[in-house]
């Protein structure tokens, strides 16, 4: 049984945890950086052919491995990479010869505004109708919304990109730009109306899951023991929605929404080679297409390190407001347990006859 | 109470949604194998005005080459389908295989697994695919492959999850107290319990598979033209929507039927009564 | 638990009920009825023991009396009056306010009642905001903190400030009677709240609340399936059975005295501490909700049936003034429960060569749960584990099993090494140590049909297939009092006790010589444990060797043969059952035995 008397321990066991959690952060970028370098620098065929095509002369070959350094060892590449990256140097594009770091400041900073102004959307969204649909369960209301999320869910992205354009952007209802032509002189702040439609686009894909989660885990809070006991105290039902489930409920939000941010990062890049939005995801296509090997590392190497670093904060922020969790004493208990092991007098849920 | 004389298979045919999924599937299934055949004219034979309007020969009109909408489509769904069924389906077996061996076994084994997979999903699924796409070209077996890989780490989760919720309990201890060999205890105790949620996140992944692949096609990863491919046709068509919607919409509602029977096949296995006390959303 | 009946009620001041309830009846769709006729009346200060089984609706009725049904249910007529106000007939506003400052609710498991992300004195604040708003900050914190008190909590801020998952279960389970009666109801209803408990917290808890409702006069109902742990508490008892009240009693007069066949079945079944009985189980199986048979409910597994019985539902009649009996033929006489006259001969573990030997065995999870647990079982002898949750008796018996983690020691059986990890362990070693689980509802594959079950080991260890190996299965579920029509269905369609039965039968069909019983009646019925625990009598008597892991001294007297006390992972006292029993030496033993409920 836990001794309910002693003093709090000077660092807290969360910090332990996180600490270790850093580290295991740390090694999967590291393991990332080498995944990204194998498999654009370090691949059977030679990288340097790949990039000049198949009829390239063998001088131009020599010639560009050379200057990529691909005719160092591997290891030797890798370190120099690594290198390279650690120190913020990103190389330079073999398609425009400008620094890489350049070309994708400017186009960063629009994918996060695109990204931004997705979860400003979706989250405030999904919260709101998750919560009223978990209160509303089984009404007409709920079925209906049901059916269209999950009309939504299945339309693939695009295909909902390229319906948003037929409904907003075309002659009969020229209301948004299809293509969004963006001028790098003016401030974004000013020019929101290229944004509408990609993020509106996203947004609907991403809608679905979000809300599924939160509602499915407001209706497990709602049919909690403590929720009925709450009940039969006689506390008021408002009071039981805000204090007593949104607390619990919502908690479990939080992995949902790094794991949306994971899912939409793939959707940006399709929206934004449909609105031509001129963003990291068109320079990866791009650069995909030229076979533009630094712009290609860099930016992936930018985007999983991104995936990285949402996952440890959405894992920190969720043993933060659990309170179990935080005020835990031993680290042991933030690790899930493997085997689940029932005090004797649990009984089942199903009463048998 | 579930009656023990009903099988598993008709508790998700129970379900209004399963059944309706199903049929839905299967019918652009037939329609995307048996098309080819039924296709009035060759596909990529350039036969009318670019962009023209629907008339009697061609009942979808012409698309942005002059080649017959309807043929197009009837041929372009075969790629898209046996693609994603083959990339759900690998990442169904490897992945239900690594991550039931992670949840049953020491915990190195089942640490290993599971960070190898934490990485994997480091990736956004896309950029993956994109990455080797890029550099190792775009075969089609080679996209089955890559798209397979992109999956495999969530069925890795959700096997691994689902297995350690029924290893632990005491049916299993029983059965490795009996000294069963461990490879029976996986596939004779804990597989058969986990099979549902498994089968309704392969519907999940063939709604997620024809949404990638198409957009891979759209993208221009996919198929080379002039063959026939819902995605492509979408990218192909798209500047003259206006014009001619149907060679964009066509081929687009066909990937959107698709994507939504195979949805609501996997809600309907998923509401079906055959998991153990698990809570349905 | 003399402590208990010590305290006696003050006389009551005013006569009148504080809970009338007439006609009651609660329905699942399809007009199916959980609860139906239930009628009866409580007095101010009274405590009231409801007593039933599972799906006898005692729980319907306990949280019908808030007028709340669980998720399916309605309360589709009756009355229920608290303090003279009908509760059935309020809604919204009125209804919250009834709730909580009229009557109070404590419900069974205070780790999942309490919200773990709100702090204590939260909670408390909470509920008394929500219904006393003419009691000003001062007022509260002063009424908060006599409350703690009273229920034996600490009153500082500093565990105000605490989460439940701080707080142990007993202290959690006392700020649920903190919540109950912080608004000081004139009723407050409990749902089994001590079922979670070790039994020393049960019988301070049980102290406490009796002292609270008499010194406050509030009056309570208790709801239980265990008629020892109400004996001490109550002043009168009703007996429910498959919806129906079948007995209401005064309390000396339904111990001494039961009328209905039902209670005297249920009397019989229970393992007392006291003395060592054969117990009778009831035959046959409580109906569920729909499957009523005509006329009484109880009739077909009564011994004392006429051919009116399953004609007409008998109604509550007045047996005397302190009893009244649903029944047609009631007992008139008292229950004489008779101890058995002479002691099992006393088994010479020393003489013969133990079955079981363990030595120095020492076992660690997170932190270490045995330390230098050493012990011996003779053949045919039955060895009770005892002790309360955290002593590791569940984790000696794992390991007995072959399914500890991280444990060091010899183990010898038959004379031979006996390896902690069942992979380790030869044919002959697995198939002759069996292990029974708790749980039966997680104990067999809900994918395979009781016959695989079954079949499976006869394969595994003797290369039995086909049609002698159908023959074993009979065989071994006519061993266990099962139909053989069993052996084709799965498990979700059988009964709590029917799959304990067929988890004793996939024991039984390995042939085994050692039996480890893990709490295996813990969560069973009291009927049905009777009668599992006399198949193992039966067992044992065949030649079996059992190791028995229990909590339940009663039943410890019931079976065992020898008992070992664990506590805290440590051997505290081991010897015949008699003795020990009789005459604890150590003084954890003797804290056991005053806490455990009995029925003399």
């Amino acid at each position: 049984m836990p001794d309910p008397s002693c003093k709090p321990p000077r660092t807290p066991a969360w910090l332990s945890w996180f600490i270790g959690r850093l580290g295991y952060g740390l090694l999967t970028a590291w393991v990332i950086s080498l995944v990204v370098f194998i498999a654009t620098q370090a691949l059977p065929s030679d990288p340097a052919r790949v990039i000049l095509g198949p009829d390239a002369p063998l001088e131009s070959i020599l010639t560009l491995q050379r200057q990529l350094g691909l005719d160092r060892p591997i290891l030797e590449q890798y370190l120099r990479w690594l290198g390279h990256a650690l120190s913020g140097e990103l190389g330079v594009s073999l398609d425009s010869n400008a620094p890489v770091g350049s070309i994708l400041f400017g186009r960063f900073g629009y994918t996060l505004a695109l990204l931004a102004g997705v979860i400003a959307v979706v989250v405030p969204a999904a919260l709101l109708l998750g919560v009223s649909l978990a209160l509303r369960r089984d009404s007409r209301l709920d079925r209906w919304s049901l059916s269209l999320l999950i009309f939504l869910k299945a339309t693939p992205g695009f295909l909902l990109a390229i319906g948003l354009v037929l409904l907003f952007s075309m002659p009969h209802m020229d209301v948004l730009p299809a293509v969004s032509i963006l001028d790098p002189d003016k401030s974004l702040l000013r020019q929101l109306q290229f944004l509408v439609l990609p993020v509106l686009a996203l947004s609907l894909s991403a809608l679905p899951y979000l809300t599924r989660m939160v509602r499915a885990s407001m209706i497990e809070a709602l049919e909690s023991d403590y929720v009925v006991a709450a009940r039969l105290r006689g506390i008021a039902e408002w009071r039981i929605v805000w204090r007593h489930t949104l607390p619990n409920a919502l908690v479990p939000a939080i992995q949902g929404v790094a794991l949306t941010l994971r899912t939409l990062i793939g959707g940006a890049l399709l929206a934004e080679v449909i609105f031509s939005y001129p963003g990291i995801g068109t320079s990866l296509n791009s650069a995909i297409q030229m076979r533009d090997l630094p712009v290609i590392q860099a930016i992936v190497l930018v985007i999983t390190l991104g995936v990285v670093l949402i996952n440890l904060l959405a894992d920190l922020l969720t043993v933060l407001l659990t309170p179990k969790l935080r005020t835990a004493r031993r680290v042991t208990m933030i690790r899930r347990n493997r085997r689940g092991i029932q005090p004797w007098w649990r009984r089942s849920q199903t009463k048998a006859p | 109470m579930t009656d023990s004389r009903y099988s598993r298979w008709q508790l998700w045919l129970a379900q209004s949604q399963s059944r309706k999924g199903a049929l839905i599937t299967l019918a652009v299934v037939a329609l995307a194998l048996l098309g080819p055949w039924l296709a009035p004219h060759s596909p990529t034979q350039m036969l009318g005005s670019v962009y023209g309007a629907p008339v009697g020969a061609a009942v979808l009109g012409y698309d942005f080459l002059g080649h017959d909408v309807l043929s197009r489509l009837l041929s372009g769904g075969v790629s898209v389908l046996w693609m994603s069924v083959a990339a759900a389906s690998i990442a169904l077996f490897t992945g239900s295989t690594l991550g039931l061996l992670a949840g049953f076994s020491r915990r190195r084994l089942d640490q290993l697994i599971t960070w190898l997979a934490d990485v994997s999903l480091a990736f956004p699924d896309l950029i993956l695919v994109l990455l080797i796409v890029s550099m190792l070209g775009r075969a089609p077996w080679l996209i089955v492959l890559t798209v397979a890989i992109a999956f495999t780490p969530g069925v890795i989760r959700l096997a691994r999850g689902s297995a350690v919720t029924v290893a632990g309990q005491e049916f299993v201890e029983a059965a490795q107290m009996m000294g069963y060999p461990r490879r029976r205890i996986l596939f004779k105790e804990i597989l058969p319990n986990i099979l549902t949620p498994l089968l309704v996140h392969f519907g999940n992944m063939l709604t997620w598979g024809v949404g990638m692949l198409s957009g891979l096609s759209y993208l221009g990863y996919g198929v080379a033209p002039p063959t026939a491919d819902w995605g492509l046709m979408i990218n192909e068509n798209q500047a003259g929507l206006l014009v001619q919607p149907w060679a964009v919409l066509a081929p687009a509602i066909l990937i959107g039927i698709f994507a939504y029977g195979t949805n609501i096949l996997a809600e309907g296995i998923g509401r079906s009564r055959s998991r153990i006390g698990e809570k349905q959303p | 638990m003399n402590a208990i009946a010590g305290i006696e009620s003050r006389p009551p001041v005013l006569s009148n009920h504080v809970l009338q309830v007439r006609d009651l009846r609660v329905e699942l769709p399809g007009q199916i009825d959980v609860l139906s006729g239930v009628t009866f009346s409580l007095e101010r200060g009274e405590i009231l023991g409801l007593v039933g089984e599972s799906g006898s609706g005692k729980t319907t009725l306990a949280t019908a009396l808030l007028a709340h049904a669980r998720r399916g249910a309605r309360i589709v007529g009756g009355q229920v009056e608290v303090s003279g106000r009908s509760l059935l007939a309020l809604a919204g506003e009125e209804l919250r306010r009834a709730r909580g400052s009229l009557i109070g609710y404590v419900a069974q498991d205070p780790a999942t009642a309490l919200n773990p992300a709100l702090r204590i004195g939260s909670l408390l604040r909470e509920t008394l905001s929500a219904h006393q708003v003419e009691l000003d900050s001062a007022a509260q914190q002063q009424r908060i903190v006599e409350t703690l008190r009273d229920v034996g909590l600490p009153d500082d801020a500093e565990f105000l400030r605490r989460f439940p998952h701080q707080l142990s279960g007993g202290q959690q389970q006392r700020v649920m009677l903190a919540l109950a009666f912080v608004l000081r109801p004139a009723l407050i209803v409990l749902d089994e709240p001590t079922t979670a408990l070790d039994v020393t917290t049960q019988a301070h808890i049980l102290v406490t609340l009796r002292r609270l409702c008499k010194s406050l006069g509030v009056a309570a109902v208790y709801v239980s399936h265990d008629l020892a742990v109400v004996k001490d508490l109550v002043d009168r008892v009703m007996v429910m059975y498959a919806g129906r009240i079948v007995e209401v009693a005064q309390r000396e007069v339904l111990f001494r005295q039961p009328g209905h066949p039902y209670t005297w079945g249920l009397l019989a079944a229970i393992p007392d501490v006291a003395q060592r009985r054969d117990l009778e189980a009831i035959a046959g199986y409580a109906p569920a909700p729909g499957e009523r048979p005509q006329g009484c409910a109880f009739a077909p597994r009564c011994p004392r049936r006429v051919a009116a019985c399953s004609v007409l539902e008998p109604q509550l009649q007045d047996l005397s003034s302190t009893q009244r009996v649903a029944c047609l033929v009631p007992h008139f006489q008292a229950l004489e429960l008779l101890g058995q006259a002479c002691v099992l001969p006393v088994i010479e573990t020393l003489a013969r060569a133990p079955l079981l030997e363990i030595r120095e065995l020492n076992m660690a999870y997170d932190r270490q749960v045995l330390f230098d647990v050493s012990l011996r079982v003779a053949a045919g002898e039955c060895l009770a584990l005892v002790g309360e949750s955290g002593s590791g008796k569940t984790s000696l018996a794992r390991a007995v099993a072959g399914l500890g983690e991280n444990a060091e020691g010899q183990l010898r059986y038959a004379g031979m090494p006996l390896s902690l990890a069942s992979r380790k362990r030869d044919g002959a070693q697995r198939h002759q140590i069996q292990y029974i689980f708790q749980n039966p509802y997680r104990a067999l594959n809900p994918r395979q049909t009781v016959y695989q079950t079954l079949s499976a080991p006869l394969e595994h260890f003797f290369n039995i297939k086909g049609a002698a190996a159908r023959e074993r299965v009979e065989a071994v579920l006519k061993r266990v009092s099962l139909p053989t029509s069993v052996a084709g269905l799965y498990p979700h369609s059988l009964s709590g006790g029917e799959r304990q039965r067929v988890a004793i039968a996939r024991a039984l069909v390995c042939e085994p010589k050692l039996l480890i019983c893990d709490e295996i009646t813990s969560a069973l019925d009291v009927s049905v444990q009777a009668s599992t625990l006399a198949l193992l009598r039966q067992l044992q008597g065949e030649g079996l060797t059992l190791l028995f892991v229990t909590h339940d001294l009663g039943v410890v007297r019931a079976i065992a043969d020898r008992v070992l006390v664990l506590k805290l992972g440590r051997v505290v006292e081991q010897g015949a059952v008699d003795q020990v029993l009789d005459l604890p030496q150590a003084a954890y033993t003797r804290t056991l035995l005053e806490n455990s409920p009995t029925l003399r």
